[in-house]
């Protein structure tokens, strides 16, 4: 039994921690957050030369042959910074369905230039009324010219103003909300046909509304076989999941400890309020809040790492232990987040002060891909049923 | 990051589930299942005269005492297969108190002439901590010993005893010099019950079930060769007692199994023809549980592994005790809750009525548990208290 990261891991680990100590304090984010395209390509390169962006690519095509523990070793320590480039839009999300496609050709052609920082990506799934359903999926592509043409319109794509390409998921057969029947394409940002609408995000982040319209793509740009996208998907998922949520880890366990730091420092009624019982006990339970999270967040990754292994294992403990995972992170951020505001009083509303900046990514990491109402429903499906 | 055991751990593990599922038998589990009948002091002490036949009943003790000798993950493993078959913890008094007292600050003398019999069960000990005046607060306590030549004379009461009924010995903090600071001052003494002017008075609980106690000390003749240490360092004692019985306060395996089988009356309960597992609210409550104990089963397992690594247990290990009886009693709550209506039945005012007259046969158990549950967050430390250490110790607060 073992809970610690390996060497590798921890040198990876440490490389990212101290980029966000040296290089990318909180006025340095501001600049790139209020900055035209709301990410620095300097510190993409940066990535890139470091080795970050490799991590969950296979060898043989440059990558790092990192599992989802490396992911969540990175994600971790960015959270701690609330990095905003597109690590997770291009690397976890996109990077990892392209990791797991089984077009070599297409990999063989695009994993290089995630590496070298060149191509950023984004997984186009939403549309306006699928709200958490992946397979809620209106777009279509039609059959056409030795290729597809696709339909739709796509939104909140994470980072969709940057990304040189995107995964689409398209209905190449089925009704509206078949698992059978999406397909999964990469687009060209630049095809003819595709517009992208860019906005901010309360976190400092960027998304945008991509819209498709007659947008040939060749039959060749399939992830996997046709109407077989949602369990590519599936299989990915769980790591995305954990990533997001090693992210959110990072970013819990920096709240309590500005937190706990400023009551030992300000001072009212001639005392530092760190001092006054009842706000010890409360900065008592968002400590234990944060360590059950990433007693969650270790669960899962081992049974990750068990699944990994033997194929042959029933996924179903695993499946729930991610479910548990994503609501336990959404109530302790909401927990620790609010918290923090409160325990800073007035001074915790402001935007000059670090820590409104972290509640937002949480705020956002919480709606993205399921907020906890839903994966709590997925969960009560997988453990209770009365036949 | 795993959690695999090795070849020969799992082998271990093979052994206690075999021992466990051969040896503890429907009788004794049916005796023992609650714990203030006539039926508990008998079946206890025959079970953990079985343990100690077979060499287990003190995993904690160092081996030349007569511990296990087994490494800090057979401990772990030992602990979860005993929680997972449902078999009760020994009665801590003796074995898991004051026993490593004894054998850390005792003398050779003493260890010869207590510890043989915790070890087999022969003698019954209970815990004089608590007084009427000193709860949370324990450092508080008034019982007074007053040095007389061979003897201490002691005065006072102590409250909560739990199983004082059964007592041959209880084990005491008292004042043995005041004037001086709370924690200073205070000894620790072993106390034969059988020495005249010791009264024990029963407490009837909110179960309307009697484990607990009052002792009163009157001019109570205790020989100094009672006495563990130095006068009026038993403060130091009691700590490092403490720290002993801290680990696996989590229960985590306990909380499992009753989720199991809570789960399963969920399945058979019907409310307008549907399992009440099925209905989406209760399975809210349900999974609000389940998450936080998957959860705690791998923050226990976290403190566990840094331990068999031969470290200290991190911060995470201070949670166990406050995060653990807040889930089992979210889960008696929720027992209770299944239980409806029949929750609030007590005895037949002829004679006790069956559980098919009653219409249900776990809501006397539910209710019992609810309610004597209520306990887990007020004993060994309040969950209050628990949480000043964690400010201070973790958060530096």
């Amino acid at each position: 039994m073992n809970f610690e990261f390996t060497e590798e891991q921890t040198m990876i680990k440490d490389s990212v921690a101290r980029f966000v100590r040296d290089e990318y304090d909180m006025d340095t984010r501001r600049k790139i957050i209020n900055s035209e395209e709301g990410i620095s390509r300097d510190f993409w390169n940066t990535f890139a030369e470091l080795g970050w962006l490799s991590v969950p690519f296979a060898e043989e095509y440059g990558g790092f042959g990192g599992t989802v523990e490396d992911l969540a070793a990175v994600m971790e320590e960015l959270g701690k910074g609330v990095v905003v480039e597109p690590y997770v839009s291009t690397v976890v999300m996109f990077g990892g369905l392209l990791a797991a496609s089984t077009n070599s050709a297409l990999k063989e052609a695009i994993i290089p230039t995630v590496i070298d920082g060149s191509c950023m990506g984004s997984f186009a799934f939403a549309e306006r009324q699928s709200r958490y359903e992946m397979a809620d999926v209106a777009t279509t592509a039609v059959a056409a010219d030795g290729g597809y043409r696709l339909d739709g319109e796509k939104t909140v794509v994470i980072n969709g103003g940057s990304a040189n390409k995107f995964v689409v998921s398209a209905r190449t057969s089925g009704g509206q909300f078949d698992h059978q029947g999406v397909s999964l394409f990469v687009v060209d940002a630049a095809a003819e046909g595709v517009s992208v609408k860019s906005y901010k995000t309360m976190d400092g982040q960027r998304a945008a509304t991509v819209t498709l319209a007659n947008v040939v793509v060749a039959e060749d740009q399939l992830l996997n076989a046709v109407g077989e996208g949602m369990d590519l998907v599936d299989q990915v998922m769980p790591s995305i999941l954990m990533a997001l949520s090693a992210e959110a880890l990072g970013i819990m366990a920096t709240l309590n400890s500005i937190t706990v730091d400023y009551s030992k420092t300000r001072q009212q009624f001639g005392s530092p309020i760190g001092s006054f019982q009842v706000l010890q006990h409360r900065m008592v339970d968002t400590f234990m809040s944060c360590e059950q999270a990433k007693s969650m967040l270790y669960r899962s990754l081992c049974q990750a790492n068990e699944c990994a292994a033997d194929a042959s294992v029933d996924t179903t403990e695993f499946m729930k232990s991610v479910h548990a995972l994503k609501v336990t992170m959404a109530k302790a951020g909401k927990h620790i987040g609010e918290e923090a505001i409160q325990l800073h009083g007035g001074i915790g509303l402001t935007d000059e002060l670090n820590i409104g900046h972290f509640v937002k990514r949480l705020m956002t990491i919480n709606v993205t891909l399921g907020d906890r109402d839903f994966h709590q429903k997925k969960f009560n499906q997988l453990s209770y049923s009365a036949s | 990051m795993d959690i695999n055991f090795s070849a020969e751990d799992l082998a271990f593990r093979d052994e206690v589930r075999d021992f466990f599922a051969t040896e503890f038998d429907a009788d004794t589990a049916h005796k023992l299942s609650g714990v203030q009948t006539a039926d508990y002091k008998p079946a206890i002490v025959s079970w953990q005269k079985k343990l100690n036949a077979k060499g287990w009943i003190a995993p904690g003790w160092p081996k030349e005492y007569g511990g296990t000798g087994w490494s800090a993950t057979q401990k772990f493993i030992y602990e979860t297969e005993r929680g997972a078959a449902g078999i009760p913890d020994v009665v801590p008094f003796g074995l898991k108190m004051v026993a490593p007292v004894i054998f850390t600050f005792g003398t050779e003398e003493q260890k010869a002439r207590f510890l043989p019999s915790i070890l087999s069960s022969d003698d019954w000990w209970c815990q004089g901590y608590s007084e009427p005046g000193a709860g949370s607060d324990l450092a508080a306590l008034t019982t007074s010993a007053e040095y007389a030549g061979d003897n201490y004379l002691v005065n006072g009461a102590k409250i909560w005893t739990t199983f004082a009924q059964y007592a041959d010995w209880i084990f005491c903090l008292v004042r043995t010099t005041k004037d001086m600071r709370k924690q200073q001052g205070i000894s620790f003494l072993l106390i034969d019950m059988k020495t005249p002017g010791i009264t024990v008075k029963p407490i009837v609980t909110i179960d309307g079930k009697h484990s607990l106690n009052e002792v009163y000390f009157e001019n109570v003749l205790v020989p100094t060769d009672n006495l563990i240490g130095e006068q009026d360092k038993g403060w130091t004692y009691a700590k490092a007692l403490l720290a002993h019985e801290r680990t696996g306060m989590a229960e985590v395996a306990d909380s499992k199994r009753m989720l199991r089988t809570l789960k399963q009356r969920a399945t058979e309960e019907v409310n307008g023809g549907e399992a009440m597992i099925n209905d989406p609210v209760f399975q809210l409550r349900l999974s609000d549980i389940e998450m936080e104990l998957m959860a705690l089963e791998y923050t226990e397992l976290r403190v566990f592994a840094s331990m068999a690594g031969g470290g200290m247990p991190g911060p995470e290990s201070s949670l166990l005790k406050i995060k653990g009886t807040e889930i089992s009693q979210a889960i008696h709550e929720l027992q209770l809750q299944l239980a409806g209506s029949y929750g609030g039945a007590l005895q037949g005012v002829q004679g006790d009525l069956s559980s098919d007259e009653l219409g249900h046969d776990y809501a006397h158990e539910a209710r019992g548990k609810y309610m004597y549950g209520r306990a887990a967050t007020i004993y060994g430390g309040s969950n209050e208290v628990q949480r000043n250490v964690i400010a201070k110790a973790v958060l530096g607060l």
